[in-house]
């Protein structure tokens, strides 16, 4: 019996007249891939930003653990163990590729100024740690080699994959994607997806998805959910969402009626 | 001698100032247009406990405590100020730390018991090229040391994303703060011992116009460089010196010239002379 | 009411009055700072400088004999073209580059034209040559003179002729599509280059007004737009950035506030008023009186 990681009960999001994210229900398990799919504008990546706490929900709570962190600000929800990656992609785009990971690692790390100040032996050991780690993170995203590398510098794919790779670096129990595979061509898509599979299998974390390429979706995802107009139409195996009336609806539209 | 001498002792005041604006603007990438106004406080402070005190202490000691005196009261204020302007963006920001600046200077200018417009004297000559170098180093090493711990990591993400930074696990509004407090404590240090050495204050030391000096001085060098930092405030101390060569007339040019430095370095090299990069030695010091 | 309560509500009211001339030539201003920053978000630090350098090119108008007119003319002119060149050569290369950069920019254009002017013109003051004659006009214990009638009447006619163009010109809703959306209002067809230099045109414009009427009553002198420009940016900002009324608004309330402060309280704290006020708007509301307040997207 697997244990329930988030639970979005009844959140609703609204921005003055307009209702982004309306009364969404959805229960994330332990080690789950999951997908977010529906089409623009139908309120995924505003979810997203309500579980991070970027946004506060204006009905509805979010519980990650035993935790209610509707209201809690989005620092704290990385220190909980939720990390996510952005639609736009936001690297640090001035520091090298380690130091973006270096920062992944902030939440995690057990020193404080005084020790950095005079190089204390648990200031060493711990960059020591935070060293070694980035690196092997990197190795998986075959990104070592360009660790000094500017992160502004590297081609849009290995972008993407760092902002993974910066927020794996924190340690999460449940990680979020904003369309990892935006931009990419179907061989960096067949990579991800199998990136994917790895990060929840050898990690042992949840992973959730939003994304348009439908290939990688019912590749990869065990469950689906469907969005449209900020409202949960369907939910269910990628096999079940195939055949959803609704949701075909959703993203080509109905027919128009013969008169 | 005594020139070369009075030459270099500033430099050393101006390289401790930059740092702490450095901390705030370059590192946390907050843009501060009060740092005279906590320069000021620190000075004020710290001149008003050596002539008002009553301990019979070594000078030795009594500077010391002076610069403390001159870090916390910059701190405290730093502390007022940043609280409520932090949450502000960009240009207002801006706008918020040049009104607390004047406010600051206003203040001082209005209060008899620091002499106000008549300026305070009487400062005893505590401090030496000795203080302000060596307090100047252990400024840089705090500087050097801070950039490869955690803390200067997580506000240096602050400068380059807010937004992903705060995802990444860190408190915007306490390291903001920080760096605003620290800065402005910095500020406070060069405060207590340029007034140790001026050992005269007046409020048109720290106008808005010294904020802007300061602030062309790390943008020269490179906003977030502790080489550019000092480079900048070492070249552009010595400036206004170098100008009198070509006589009077000349050094006429001193405000002009910075502000085309300004103006040249947005259009052309927005990032300075050393950008964010390091020199080797200092590089060596970030391991 | 005892005698001195009297003269006190009649001072008040003087204060009042010359705070509401004082306002008009921070609104004059401010309209300046708010039209540049609701178009391209820049706080053109500069702008008190178009104020000075306005203030000049009517000085040295008067001072080849020709008639008031003239001078006015010719400061408003002078002042809008230093604008469009600055625009042209400074501002827009770097529109782009973020805020802060354009904020660092535009206190280098402020500075260079303080320093350069202090060598151009020579930093002594100077007076205008007496051209119209200030009668004081009396009326029980309060006294204005033609020339407060005479700013605040122009600053009157200028804000009516300014909603006009704004509302009613076909200049004036390119001008409003423009702030509201650069990329869309460019994609409309609208020229959003040449709106945006003839927004700092007539901001600078303006100033340069606000400049020749102001030098009846001081001396000319290369740092006089400096603090003016600050507190006509702080009206802008109270009364709502990038609002036309805006700034009208604020201006007046500055205006009211520091003579008000600086006749019932202490002279050396007007400075400080402006400041005052800054800080308080910032921090409970820092779109402004009548401003909107704008989102990022994540």
């Amino acid at each position: 019996m697997k244990n329930l990681l988030l639970k979005i009960s009844d959140v609703t999001m609204k921005f003055g007249g307009l209702i982004a994210v309306n009364d969404v229900c959805i229960d994330i398990y332990d080690q789950d891939l999951v997908a977010i799919i529906g089409p623009n504008g139908a309120g995924k990546t505003t979810l997203f930003n309500t579980i991070t706490g970027i946004y506060t929900p204006t009905k509805g709570q979010v519980k990650f653990c035993d935790y209610q962190i509707s209201n809690y600000p989005p620092h704290k929800i990385c220190d909980l163990g939720i990390a996510r990656t952005f639609q736009n992609i936001r690297l640090f785009k001035n520091l090298t590729v380690l130091d973006n990971l270096r920062l992944g690692h902030n939440t995690r790390v057990k020193y404080h100024l005084i020790h950095a100040l005079f190089k204390t032996k648990k200031y060493l050991e711990e960059e020591k740690k935070i060293f070694e780690e980035s690196m092997e993170l990197l190795k998986l995203f075959h990104l070592d080699e360009k660790s000094k590398f500017l992160a502004s510098n590297l081609p849009y794919g290995e972008q993407r994959k760092l902002e993974m790779a910066r927020a794996l670096a924190s340690k999460p129990k449940l990680l979020l994607l904003d369309e990892p595979a935006a931009g990419m061509n179907p061989s960096e898509t067949k990579e991800l997806s199998d990136i994917i599979k790895f990060i929840r299998n050898h990690f042992k974390i949840a992973v959730v998805l939003i994304e348009h390429d439908m290939n990688l979706v019912m590749e990869i995802a065990e469950k689906i959910f469907v969005l449209d107009y900020g409202n949960l139409i369907a939910s269910g195996s990628p096999k079940e969402i195939q055949s959803n009336k609704r949701v075909i609806e959703a993203y080509l539209g109905t027919e128009v009626e013969t008169l | 001698m005594d020139y070369f001498l009075q030459q270099f002792l500033n430099i050393g005041i101006f390289i401790i100032l930059c740092h702490g604006l450095n901390l705030i603007n370059g590192y946390c990438g907050q843009f501060s247009l009060g740092h005279a106004g906590f320069w000021g406080i620190g000075a004020y402070a710290s001149a008003i406990y050596t002539v008002f005190n009553t301990f019979q202490l070594p000078p030795e000691l009594n500077m010391l405590i002076a610069i403390i005196v001159g870090f916390i009261s910059a701190a405290i204020v730093g502390l007022i100020v940043g609280v409520p302007t932090l949450r502000l963006k960009g240009d207002y920001l801006a706008i918020a730390t040049l009104g607390f600046g004047e406010i600051v200077r206003i203040i001082i200018m209005n209060t008899e018991f620091v002499g106000g417009p008549r300026g305070f004297t009487g400062i005893p000559n505590i401090s030496n090229i000795y203080w302000v170098w060596i307090t100047a180093i252990i400024v840089t090493f705090f500087m050097i040391r801070l950039k490869s711990s955690n803390t200067g990591r997580s506000i240096i993400a602050i400068r380059e994303d807010e937004i992903a930074a705060e995802t990444m696990g860190v408190n915007l509004f306490k390291y903001k703060l920080f760096s605003f407090i620290v800065g402005a404590g910095i500020a406070g240090i060069a405060g207590s011992l340029f007034a140790h050495t001026q050992l005269f204050l007046h409020p048109s030391n720290f106008t808005f116009m010294w904020s802007v000096i300061i602030l062309v001085m790390i943008i020269f060098g490179g906003l977030g460089s502790i080489t550019g930092t000092i480079v900048g405030a070492t070249f552009l101390t010595i400036l206004p010196e170098l100008l009198r060569f070509f006589g009077e007339e000349v050094a006429q040019f001193r405000m002009t010239i910075y502000s085309l430095i300004l103006i040249i370095f947005m259009l052309l090299r927005p990032q300075g002379l050393f950008g964010t990069h390091e020199l080797k030695i200092f590089k060596r010091g970030l391991k | 009411m005892t005698q001195d309560q009297i003269y006190y509500l009649w001072d008040i009211l003087q204060y009042f009055i010359n705070g509401i001339t004082q306002g008009s030539i921070y609104a004059l201003v401010a309209l300046g700072y708010t039209m540049v920053y609701g178009i391209i978000r820049l706080v053109n630090f500069a702008h008190g400088e178009f104020l000075m350098l306005g203030a000049f090119c009517g000085f040295y108008t008067l001072r080849l004999g020709l008639p008031m007119p003239m001078a006015v003319a010719m400061s408003m002119l002078g002042a809008g073209i230093i604008a469009i060149i600055t625009e042209r050569l400074i501002y827009r290369p770097i529109r782009n580059a973020g805020r802060i950069t354009n904020l660092i920019t535009a206190i280098g254009a402020s500075l260079l034209f303080q320093y350069g002017g202090q060598i151009l013109f020579g930093a002594d003051p100077k007076t205008i040559p007496p051209v119209i004659t200030d009668k004081i006009l009396t009326f029980g214990e309060i006294t204005i003179s033609t020339i407060q009638i005479l700013i605040i009447a122009v600053t009157a006619v200028v804000l009516i002729l300014l909603w006009w163009l704004t509302m009613f010109t076909k200049l004036g809703k390119a001008m409003r599509a423009t702030s509201f959306n650069l990329n869309a209002a460019e994609l409309m067809g609208i020229n959003t280059n040449f709106i945006i230099t003839f927004t700092f045109f007539l901001g600078a414009a303006l100033a340069g007004l606000a400049g020749i009427l102001m030098s009846y009553t001081m001396t000319i002198e290369p740092m006089m737009g400096t603090m003016l420009g600050i507190k006509a940016f702080v009206a802008a900002v109270v009364g709502g950035i990038g609002v036309i009324p805006g700034a009208a608004l604020g201006g007046l309330i500055l205006g009211i506030a520091e003579n008000m402060v600086a006749g019932l309280y202490k002279a050396s704290f007007r400075d400080g008023v402006s400041f005052f006020i800054l800080i308080v708007i910032l921090l409970v509301r820092p779109s402004g009186i009548l401003g909107k307040n704008v989102k990022e997207k994540v």
